[in-house]
């Protein structure tokens, strides 16, 4: 009996170590650990283009998280982006004249909203909107100008053309 | 001999897959009469689970420490070291840590269910207990299916959290990392129920399929110590094989 008992004692254990290496892992290296629990506040801004941003991003102020975005959504009358920004109620002062902006961390890192403190007296209340909001910068489009504007990249496929449509009628021909 | 040996072959193996699908069932069934017996399930879950813990504790540091070193040198060609929590923790809770434990699990645990049962059937003690009007399926099958299916996760999660250790004992302590970028890079980009969770997930199936092969062995085992031998080593070989195979098909449908 006494040795059942310890089995038993041993198996409880052993059940218990593995549910408390499961809570560890899904509470101290997940993005479950950068969850601010306490209550927060929305806010909401227009982005004609969210870039890459997605749900959960982090919402920073001078480089430190201080929420995440809550939803994204297209607006049907505006056609731009309407996204919903939930902040922790610790930083309730923030004033109603600051801008969003999208940022990338790094060069190709994820996307997340910056907010560029302003110096109005009031304050963003609940369910304020931004005013002042810059879209993601989008790497396409620069490297796009950038190429437009110089190199002559369209001339060697103006080449290719004529020979690949006379390949399968002489293959044998050789330049 | 009139027959062409391939399909033969063929036939033997898929009467062998069949087998086990109806021997799955037939645990099943006497699931509910194993409750009676959930003693010796909790004895099953300290044998496989509880003692197999040294190995997978053990074996997991190393797989950390070893991927914390691998990976450091790998992404230190690109100049990307701050990814080497990320990464090591993403292949960790989606392939390594499930997959590993699993192989591990066959080698300590399955076999010494195969040769057990095994050698309860070379000396008749299973159908001693049909004599007695106990069901082996119930008192013998049942329990150490459930042991292995309640086991091998709880292994599987130690498993990660040694290997997360190594790799912060050799990217941190030892090469110099930065102990916030480790974490905070980690914890930015892995996702509880895409990745924790699929990986849990995924050890519960091995952890079926692992006692399932194991128990079916020994049940079906060859009354001799030949047969028990024999049985041991398929119980290895076969449960490796289905783990890596289910292991693709979980991936492709769970991703």
């Amino acid at each position: 009996m006494a040795q059942r008992r310890s089995y038993q004692i041993g198996s409880g254990l052993f059940i218990l170590l593995g549910f408390a290496a499961l809570a560890y892992l899904a509470t101290q290296t997940t993005s479950i650990a950068n969850f601010s629990q306490g209550p927060s506040y929305l806010l909401k801004a227009r982005f004609t283009n969210v870039g890459q941003l997605k749900l959960r991003a982090p919402v920073k102020i001078a480089g430190v998280r201080i929420g995440s975005v809550e939803s994204i959504e297209v607006d049907p009358q505006r056609l731009d982006a309407k996204v919903t920004l939930s902040v922790d109620r610790r930083f309730r002062d923030i004033p109603d004249d600051s801008s969003a902006a999208i940022f990338t961390s790094g060069l190709l890192g994820d996307q997340y909203i910056g907010i560029q403190p302003g110096g109005s007296p009031d304050m963003f209340k609940d369910g304020d909107e931004f005013v002042l909001t810059q879209s993601s910068m989008q790497l396409e489009d620069l490297i796009g100008k950038f190429l437009v504007n110089g190199s002559p990249a369209s001339k060697p496929a103006a080449n290719d053309e004529p020979a690949a449509q006379a390949q399968p009628a002489s293959p044998p021909k050789k330049s | 001999m009139s027959t062409p040996r391939p399909w033969a072959g063929i036939g033997d193996a898929l009467a062998r897959v069949g087998a086990h699908g109806l021997f799955l069932l037939q645990i099943l069934a006497a699931l509910p009469a194993s409750l009676r017996h959930y003693r010796e399930t909790v004895r099953q879950i300290w044998f496989t689970g509880a003692m197999s813990l040294v190995i997978i504790m053990t074996c997991g540091l190393f797989v950390g420490m070893v991927l914390g070193l691998q990976l450091y040198y790998v992404l230190s060609i690109f100049g990307g070291t701050a990814a080497l929590g990320t990464v090591v923790s993403l292949s960790l809770y989606r392939e390594l840590g499930p997959v590993v434990t699993a192989l591990l699990f066959a080698g300590r645990a399955g076999t010494s269910i195969t040769a057990e049962i095994g050698l309860m059937r070379a000396t008749d003690q299973l159908a001693a207990m049909e004599m007695m009007a106990v069901d082996p399926l119930a008192y013998v099958a049942a329990p150490r299916f459930i042991a292995g299916v309640v086991a091998m996760p709880l292994l599987a999660c130690v498993f990660n959290a040694l290997g997360i250790f190594g790799a912060h004992l050799v990217g941190v302590s030892w090469l110099g990392l930065d102990n916030g970028t480790f974490w905070s890079n980690m914890t930015s980009s892995v996702d509880v129920w895409k990745d924790v969770v699929n990986g849990v997930w995924k050890s519960v199936v091995f952890g079926a399929v692992v006692a399932l092969i194991a128990v079916f062995q020994g049940y079906t085992t060859a009354p001799t110590s030949e047969g028990v031998a024999y049985a041991t080593t398929r119980t290895v070989v076969f449960s490796s094989i289905v783990v890596l195979a289910v292991d693709f098909v979980m991936t492709a449908f769970l991703m």
